[in-house]
């Protein structure tokens, strides 16, 4: 075995898989007793039934034949029970499919929320590395193979294991010898089961993997249509997808066909199986070693043992692929989560008089930095928006190195800009302002506090971003805009709305500020979109702002207008502005020209200007052409 | 339906046929199985007749094989015939998608397109599966049983005739109250998926104002609706079981009733009432059976409705077959009025006149919200005006082929993608025939060769979805050598160096005015500079044109262009 560790290792994930489904339906465990107990009596009230049959006949109706007074009470009464037990199964074939349903889809349910849950907490590189098609299978097609396995498959897989066990009972019961048959048929039996087993789960494996290539293509292709449209590149984009079309159909036959094999295999082994037993029984019946009515109803029961083990075995391919899909969904919950390892949180404080800080429960415009002690007590630190780089490089790979030893430092509440070519480093400055990304050399403080220390969401929490990309939610505009901070007063979101110039644009549309908008934000244009991420970071009134491009699709008249309005929310704040349009930059108060990955100078409009450097350079080449 | 499926059968068709044949041949064989069975029992157990049991084991085995081969080719056949059809139809949407315009796709958002094309066309393919297999088992089952039966005794068939309207009636009210019901079920699953999409796409938004357990509260919220709705749709279909055994129970009941009087009666034997039982149970267990194929059935009609919609979705913009060329690269606009959602009362473009001759660059500047944008898609015809006329090269633009329309017109959308691939794979969609040279030569153009030489791979640098691994104005200056390679006759940049500072921003209209001197070059732009060279410079407002001039004309007599370029220049005195 530990020489082949390659087969060992599938069944002990498997098993590992299971368990970890078993432990969310846990959570319903005593629903989960009622489902198995109404199996039994579903099964039973089924046998039993039958079992009724013969007496029925044997001994109340058999004996009426040629009475001249027919008394029918003994056969009505008969009925009479069957039809009580009938009735049993029935209800408890209902009600355990009834429990189950609930069972499942709130398993379900749970694990697309965890799944999620789990998602929101990867770190921004994990998204770098995979597909939205790719996640979002795991929303779709993994979990849709988990209910199909518990809606049809768990329920059968129990009901077929105790008939197979019911049976097996009876078999051992009636003759011992005959049973050793009834074992090695067994042995047979899972043996192709496992055999055939294992080749269609190879392929269901494959299967699954065709699927996810291909819906991470169509994904791509349907969010990136308008510029398929644009370049006519329909025909190659059909032709690939011919491709992945065809690679999944192959895949798809392969599993499907070892798939519906398994059922003809086992459902003739079970034939081959009472010719066996037929041919052994009649031997015992020559050789006195059994009676014949023993080896008679020996047969039946050989007749309904297969029966079962063929649908478990039918099971098994979804449960196969349930297995694989469910292992996808937990990989992605037991991805590593973003590190955080602060304690330093965001408290809004008060002054007490003689200057120092206290915790508040109100929002009262000052923020502290609470330090919690081993002791118990804190410190409070006032948050004042000093952030400050010691020496950090930074690259996205590990020999790619994006930033080099970059020195800086905010002073509370100034403007620090960041101009250079594309690609010089600036918007990577940002994301480790935030720790979308960790720095692994040197060191980033804010107000004196090294950044790993303070816990992550606090440390977003205290700095409001405007992303060039100004992504919206599905929602009223309303909903966009409080999503900078969800307890805002409606007067308050308007208040930003017309801060950042967007109040107009937003009472010209059909409802004003309760229109919905779609993801993709179909009905505002990318300008007005910016408008309202800056009403978003606005909102959220945080001591440090980062502006990221965010007046890039907005026209300067526009951008003239709003000035002051970004001057008010500018005010007080420590704010990082990276912008290509230098009239945008240049009263700050400190401009770091960036050019690969380093700063390559450093200081104020004036003084940079007069030195002639590369922001001579840049700022010159926007007037050559004026 | 079966007229209109049967093309996505191509090349299928004969495992389609094939599946069913095997399958009653299985059938054929199985039913001598128990024939066999019995015989060991009756005469080979109770005569003691060793050579007689080991002969009819002989043939049941014999029986057993052949009936296994068939089952398994059935098996193959229908796994084949399936997937081809699941194949032909994914095909069949995918390829309806690419044929829809911008506002076909607006109208479906992406989400739910996505869905359909996968666990629709899955459900589809699943379900054509069981049908051409299992479907055919169960009736001839069925039909053979019931002969059997009759045989026994014509009489108690009767019964079969009060039990199999009941069943039908029951499966009827089944589907029928289901169908509405997992038809709002998959309603929320394409929500469920979109909020999910969303949130893939605006990750860094949630992370930044940390909105995590916001959005997990929302998404527990669309997750919970789904799980109701599935409650909601599957609890009536549950019902189907329980009515199945309580019909075949009553029926037992009811054949041991009268069946039993009859033999009382001594108008039937007691072997004749055993058998006839066991045949009842065979032919209620394939009615129960062919229930489960039509509940099967309803949940894939869901599906097969929401295919349906894309399939029948009318094109927006009906392609012409026209072999017209495009010659000569003026533009003109002539009445132009133009609404996103064919709406007279919500129009987003007014009494658009105005003509670009071949060759010219044009600028268009105006506020946010001023609908630049709106009017140059109508120029490669992504969307169509609502009145008035596009004449591209003289014509208008519907006489056009799109394909020919498009290849003429080059257009830099302001909000672009990237695809997964190299660089260079991302570049040749401009013409993959390109060679090396050309592509070179348009990254020069561009201003985007020497960032793409300083990546370590190159032009075979890897690009993740969207280009996440380039900043956005690397991503911009490619989506323009892009277009450029198309060597289009009328390029349109839609604010496309938003994100590129304004020195490459110089430089590369400085490129596109020496080197493409003949082309027609529309240019959206925010900023003055980029376009007070132009030939001709439109200023928009709500939706008209305000102005038509050059720099110095506007600058003169245009209140709006003067406003814009003062705003400039108060930041960069």
């Amino acid at each position: 075995m530990a020489r082949r560790p390659g087969p060992v290792k599938r069944p002990k994930d498997a098993k590992k898989t299971l368990f970890r489904i078993l432990r969310y339906m846990g959570a319903y465990k005593w629903q989960l007793a009622g489902v198995v107990l109404c199996i039994i009596i579903s099964s039973l009230a089924n046998v039993v039934g039958n079992y009724f049959l013969k007496p029925v006949i044997n001994d109340y109706i058999v004996p009426l034949i040629g009475q001249k007074h027919v008394d029918y009470s003994g056969l009505i009464r008969m009925l009479c029970i069957m039809g009580v037990i009938y009735l049993f199964g029935a209800a408890s074939t209902y009600l355990y499919q009834r429990i189950m349903l609930s069972v499942s889809t709130k398993t379900l349910k749970n694990v697309r929320t965890d799944l999620f849950s789990a998602m929101q907490k990867l770190p921004i590189k994990f998204f770098d590395t995979h597909t939205h098609g790719e996640l979002m299978s795991r929303f779709t097609n993994d979990t849709d193979s988990m209910r199909e396995m518990m809606g049809h498959g768990i329920p059968q897989f129990i009901s077929s294991f105790i008939s197979v066990a019911g049976v097996f009972i009876m078999m051992v019961v009636l003759s011992p010898l005959l049973t050793v048959l009834v074992l090695f048929m067994l042995v047979i039996m899972l043996f192709v089961v496992k055999k055939v087993g294992a080749k269609s789960g190879f392929y269901f494996k494959n299967q699954a993997k065709a699927l996810g290539e291909i819906n991470g293509y169509i994904e791509e292709m349907i969010e990136g249509q308008k510029v398929v449209k644009v370049f006519s590149r329909e025909e190659t984009i059909k032709q690939d997808f011919d491709v992945l079309n065809e690679q999944l159909c192959r895949a798809a036959t392969n599993a499907h066909s070892f798939a519906n094999i398994l059922m003809p295999i086992m459902g003739n082994l079970g034939y081959l199986h009472y010719a066996l037993t037929a041919a052994a029984g009649g031997m015992l019946v020559i050789f006195g070693a059994a009676d014949l009515g023993t080896v008679a109803s020996f047969l039946q029961y050989t007749r309904s043992f297969s029966q079962p083990i063929t649908q478990i075995s039918q099971q098994f391919n979804s449960i196969l692929t349930a297995m694989a899909g469910a292992e996808r969904i937990f990989a992605v919950i037991d991805e590593e989560p973003e590190q955080d390892n602060g304690t330093v949180t965001l408290v809004y404080a008060q002054k007490k008089a003689d200057g120092s800080l206290t915790e508040s429960k109100e929002r009262t415009g000052i923020w502290a930095w609470k330090k919690p002690h081993e002791d118990g007590n804190a410190t409070y630190i006032e948050v004042r928006g000093d952030v400050r780089f010691d020496d950090v490089t930074f690259g996205y790979e590990p020999n790619k190195t994006v930033l080099k030893n970059i020195n800086l430092y905010a002073k509370p509440g100034q403007k620090i800009a960041f101009v250079g070519s594309t690609g010089a480093g600036k918007t990577t400055i940002t994301n480790l302002i935030n720790r979308f990304y960790d720095v692994p050399e040197g060191k980033i403080t804010y107000d004196g506090i090294p950044i790993t220390e303070i816990k992550k969401p606090d440390l977003r929490r205290s700095l409001s971003m405007v992303l060039q990309d100004a992504h919206l939610f599905t929602g009223t505009v309303r909903d966009n805009i409080r999503y900078g901070r969800l307890d805002a007063a409606d007067e308050e979101v308007e208040a930003s709305a017309r801060l950042a110039n967007a109040h107009s644009f937003i009472m010209h549309l059909p409802q004003g500020y309760d229109t919905v908008l779609t993801a993709d934000g179909g009905n505002l244009s990318q300008g007005q979109r910016q408008l309202l991420s800056i009403a978003r970071a606005a909102v959220a009134d945080p001591p440090v702002l980062i502006l990221d491009e965010a007046t890039s699709s907005i026209d300067t008249r526009t951008e003239a207008q709003i000035e002051k309005g970004m001057d008010t929310l500018m005010a007080g704040r420590t704010v990082f502005v990276i912008a290509h349009r230098l009239s945008t930059v240049r009263n700050s108060n400190a401009i770091m020209v960036l050019e690969n990955g380093e700063i390559i100078e450093r200081g104020d409009h004036e003084s940079l200007l007069s030195e002639k450097g590369k922001y001579y350079q840049l700022y010159t080449g926007m007037f050559e052409l004026s | 339906m079966i007229k209109r499926y049967a093309p996505f059968l191509k090349g299928y068709g004969i495992y389609a046929i094939l599946a069913p044949i095997t399958v009653i041949l299985e059938v054929l064989l199985e039913i001598r199985i128990p024939f066999y069975m019995s015989k060991i029992i009756d005469v080979g157990v109770a005569n003691r007749d060793i050579p007689y049991i080991l002969q009819t084991g002989g043939m049941m085995v014999l029986m057993a094989v052949l009936s296994l081969l068939f089952g398994a080719l059935s098996g193959m056949f229908a796994s084949k015939g399936a997937m081809g059809f699941g194949k032909g139809i994914r095909r069949a949407v995918f390829y309806k998608i690419q044929e829809f315009s911008f506002a076909n796709v607006d109208r479906f958002n992406t989400a739910s397109l996505i869905t359909r094309l996968t666990t629709d066309v899955t459900s589809v393919q699943m379900t054509f599966m069981m049908l051409i297999r299992v479907f055919v088992r169960s009736p001839f089952m069925l039909v053979s049983a019931t002969i059997m039966a009759s045989r026994v005794n014509p009489r108690l068939v009767v019964i079969f005739l009060v039990a199999i309207p009941v069943l039908a009636t029951a499966l009827i009210v089944i589907m029928c109250m289901a169908f509405p019901r997992f038809k709002r079920m998959l309603t929320c699953y394409d929500r469920m998926n979109g909020s999910v999409q969303e949130n893939l796409i605006a990750m860094r938004v949630v992370k930044a104002f940390v909105r995590e357990d916001y959005e997990n509260g929302k998404f527990a919220d669309d997750a919970e609706a789904l799980r109701a709705a599935q409650l909601k749709a599957e609890k009536i279909v549950i019902c189907n079981m329980p009515i199945m055994q309580l019909v075949i129970y009553v029926c037992i009941i009811s054949v041991l009733w009268f069946g039993g009087n009859m033999v009382i009666s001594q108008t039937m034997g007691t072997g004749e009432l055993m058998s006839f039982i066991s045949y009842v149970t065979q032919i209620l267990m394939s009615l129960m059976m062919l229930s489960m194929i039509f509940i099967n059935l309803v949940m894939t009609r869901a599906s097969i409705a929401r295919i349906n919609e894309v399939l029948d979705e009318t094109l927006d913009i009906p392609d012409v077959e026209s072999t017209v060329q495009v010659e000569g690269a003026s533009v003109e606009f002539c009445d132009v009025s133009f609404s996103y959602h064919k709406d007279p009362n919500n129009l987003v473009l007014r009494d658009i006149n105005l003509s670009i001759e071949p060759g010219e660059t044009v600028g268009i500047i105006g506020g946010t919200g001023s609908s630049k944008t709106s009017l140059v898609q109508l120029i490669p015809r992504l969307y169509d005006v609502q009145s008035g006329k596009v004449l591209v090269g003289g014509r208008d633009v519907r006489d056009y082929r799109l394909e020919e329309l498009r290849r003429a017109v080059s257009m830099v959308l302001q909000k672009n993608v990237l695809f997964s691939g190299t660089i260079m794979e991302n570049l040749k969609w401009g013409d993959p025939d390109a060679t090396e040279e050309e592509v070179y030569k348009a990254c020069r153009a561009a201003q985007a060769h020497d960032f793409i030489m300083s990546f370590p791979e190159g032009y075979q640098t890897y690009l993740g979805q969207g280009g996440v691994n380039v900043s956005g104005g690397q991503k911009q200056r490619l989506c323009i050598a892009r277009a450029l390679l198309k060597k289009p006759q009328i390029i349109i940049l839609d604010d496309s160096t938003s994100a590129v500072d304004t020195t490459t921003d110089a430089k590369i209209r400085k490129v596109l005015r020496e080197e493409l001197a003949g082309t027609t070059t529309i240019i959206i732009a925010q900023r003055i500079s980029s376009v007070c060279d132009a030939d001709k410079i439109v200023v928009m407002e709500d939706g008209r044109i305000d102005a038509i001039g050059t720099h110095d004309e506007l600058l003169a007599s245009n209140a709006v262009y003067r406003e814009v370029y003062e705003s400039q220049q108060r930041g960069a005195e």
